[in-house]
């Protein structure tokens, strides 16, 4: 177990960083997340196809297409991070956030899709009701519609963290493979595979990896079955 | 309370074109499946808009789509019980009881929990989740929710329809509670005559989107042309008794109404309570003179008022018998052979066991008293 454990500074910075990046990633997509899937969900709206299209686009593309079109971007010259950059201070070439940014955009479709399942589950009948009790639109969402699709969001998030812990190609492509500032898990992996007398550390982050993404899914299965049992009661 | 509905609107190829006025306690909205009830009851809420018209309760304007008035469903203070009792299945039953209290500005909150979770026996409930609840536990649940809301009117969209006899009559005495013991204005859909004929102080009767009727529930029911096909079996006269005396040798209560005495298996009342019978026609014989050697106990004397062809085998004789309305359906045949007529002296002979419990209910307390 020791040997497990026993971590070099460098391996620990990949560890932590990819925990921080994940979670960044997930917390961030969030609220965009809940907010696309309402629109896909219940939006009638012209373009509704290629809204669904466009969310959809990094599960389908190459990671490395998806890691490239971010660069040209949100790179130092590309227009959206010239302009973040200048107005905000929000750099994200060749930072961490850049990091969190691939990893947030490779697992949005995962979390729009689960949110957007559960609220298609919701019974809007009961929306209805609360309406004649006297709660607006909003109270509406929130006291009703947002506890109904509570095991959703939280799929979708932890759908959302799995994928930015292994995602690997997007964020290389964007960020490339900065010790301590953008080698996450998958990126030291790789790296120790490139030299000589790395096996030992590969197999160290591997099982590491094994672990937190077995713990993640767990997570979600167990969600995922109180999700179709309270569908059953309804 | 008066609800003043006047609206024309469309839904694919069903045109509901309504227009009524209501001032009763428990006004039934009454007709066959698709006639637009619960299109109505959806426009009344706020659910639905109509495609013009203008929706009145107690003189505040809730739709008028000429002065491009519509108050949002949360603004109307109308409650409504639906047909499936929609409770939130997130919320335990306290919580959902609490849900529309919460929207409800503190001057305007005439409900109190104590009092309605009383009136609704579901003090036992209050810690459960919805998913446990009978279906009969459900429905207690969902009125005590909407009159906590303290609606200026409370609308049930066939409250009683997805449930089983046995749950049914669990419900029944708690909507004569509501409406005789609340001062909330009722309007109750419903396609059964036996509910509305317990019910109901005045009904108005939809049909294919049309007001065809609308009067005291006692002047509609017995207007069995008013009546849906597949109900009008249980078309007949209401009359309003009271409670005379019980006959505990043979288990017979004896009620008293304008037509003279009446014999019904014995019911659970104090002695005055007051009762409204639903005697169907067809349950109703018609003798020309006072019948000897025959079972059944109830004869009352009466004048034959009218006689109505109901189709090519039976007639609708209506008699008075001292002020109250009796409606017999007898065959052509009979009419034939008694010889009936405008202003003949009969009796109409009902037996006892004709009223089961569905026919008889605690009457309406105030309108008796009045």
């Amino acid at each position: 177990m020791n040997w497990l454990t026993d971590l070099t500074p460098d391996e620990w910075n990949a560890v932590r960083l990819s925990i921080k990046v994940a979670t960044v990633a997930m917390l961030a997509s969030l609220p965009p997340g809940i907010l696309i899937a309402l629109l896909l969900a219940r939006g009638r709206f012209w373009g509704k196809t290629l809204l669904n299209g466009v969310v959809h686009l990094p599960l389908v593309l190459p990671p490395v297409v998806t890691g490239y079109l971010l660069l040209l971007a949100f790179g130092k010259r590309g227009p959206a991070g010239a302009f973040l950059a200048e107005h905000f201070g929000i750099v994200f070439s060749f930072r961490w956030t850049g990091a969190a940014l691939a990893c947030a955009v490779m697992g949005f479709p995962l979390m729009v899709r689960a949110i957007r399942l559960s609220i298609e589950a919701v019974d809007r009948r009961l929306e209805a009701a609360a309406g004649t009790l006297g709660a607006n639109v909003g109270w509406v969402f929130a006291t009703i519609t947002l506890p109904l699709i509570l095991p959703g969001i939280i799929a979708g998030m932890i759908l959302s963290f799995a994928k930015a812990m292994g995602e690997f190609g997007a964020t290389i492509t964007f960020v490339s493979n900065i010790p301590g500032e953008t080698q996450t898990l998958p990126s030291a992996i790789y790296t120790f595979t490139q030299v000589p007398g790395g096996d030992e550390g590969a197999l160290r982050l591997t099982l590491i990896s094994i672990i937190i993404s077995m713990a993640a899914l767990v997570v979600s299965e167990v969600l995922a079955r109180r999700v179709g049992r309270r569908l059953e009661l309804t | 309370m008066t609800l003043a509905i006047d609206i024309a609107h469309r839904q694919g190829n069903f045109m509901l074109e309504t227009r009524f006025e209501s001032a009763g306690r428990l006004t039934a909205l009454f007709g066959p499946s698709g006639s637009g009830k619960s299109s109505l009851i959806n426009i009344i809420a706020g659910l639905a808009k109509p495609e013009r018209g203008r929706v009145v309760v107690d003189g505040r304007v809730l739709v008028d789509t000429e002065k491009r008035v519509f108050v949002p469903r949360h603004k109307r203070r109308v409650g409504l019980v639906f047909q499936d009792a929609r409770l939130f299945p997130h919320m335990s039953v306290a919580a959902n009881l609490r849900y529309g209290r919460f929207f409800t500005p503190a001057a305007e909150r005439y409900a109190r929990q104590d009092a309605v979770v009383d009136l609704l026996g579901i003090g036992a409930l209050l810690d459960r989740r919805p998913s446990g609840l009978s279906g009969g536990e459900k429905q207690r649940v969902a009125i005590g929710r909407a009159l906590l809301a303290s609606p200026r009117l409370l609308l049930m969209d066939e409250p009683l329809a997805s449930l089983d006899e046995a749950r049914k009559a669990e419900i029944m005495p708690y909507i004569e509670r509501l409406r005789d013991e609340t001062k909330i204005p009722i309007i109750y859909v419903s396609h059964s005559v036996a509910e509305v004929a317990r019910l109901a102080s005045e009904v108005v009767v939809l049909s294919a989107g049309k007001v065809t009727a609308a009067g005291p529930a006692a002047a509609i029911l017995q207007r069995l042309d008013l009546l849906p096909d597949e109900e009008r079996g249980e078309g007949g006269a209401l009359l309003e008794t009271v409670v005379a005396r019980h006959d505990a040798e043979f288990a017979m209560t004896v009620l008293a109404s304008a037509a003279g005495e009446v014999r019904v298996p014995r019911l659970d009342l104090a002695v005055g309570a007051p009762v409204r019978v639903r005697i169907r026609a067809r349950d109703v014989m018609i003798a020309t003179e006072r019948p000897h050697g025959l079972s059944a106990l109830n004869v009352l004397a009466g004048r034959v008022v009218s006689i109505e062809p109901e189709d090519d085998a039976s007639v609708d004789v209506r008699m008075d018998c001292n002020g109250a309305t009796i409606v017999s359906r007898i065959t052509r045949q009979s009419r034939l052979a008694l010889g009936l007529e405008s202003g003949r002296e009969v009796f109409a002979v009902v037996k006892t066991l004709s009223f089961d419990r569905a026919n008889t209910a605690a009457g309406l307390r105030a309108e008796i008293d009045a």
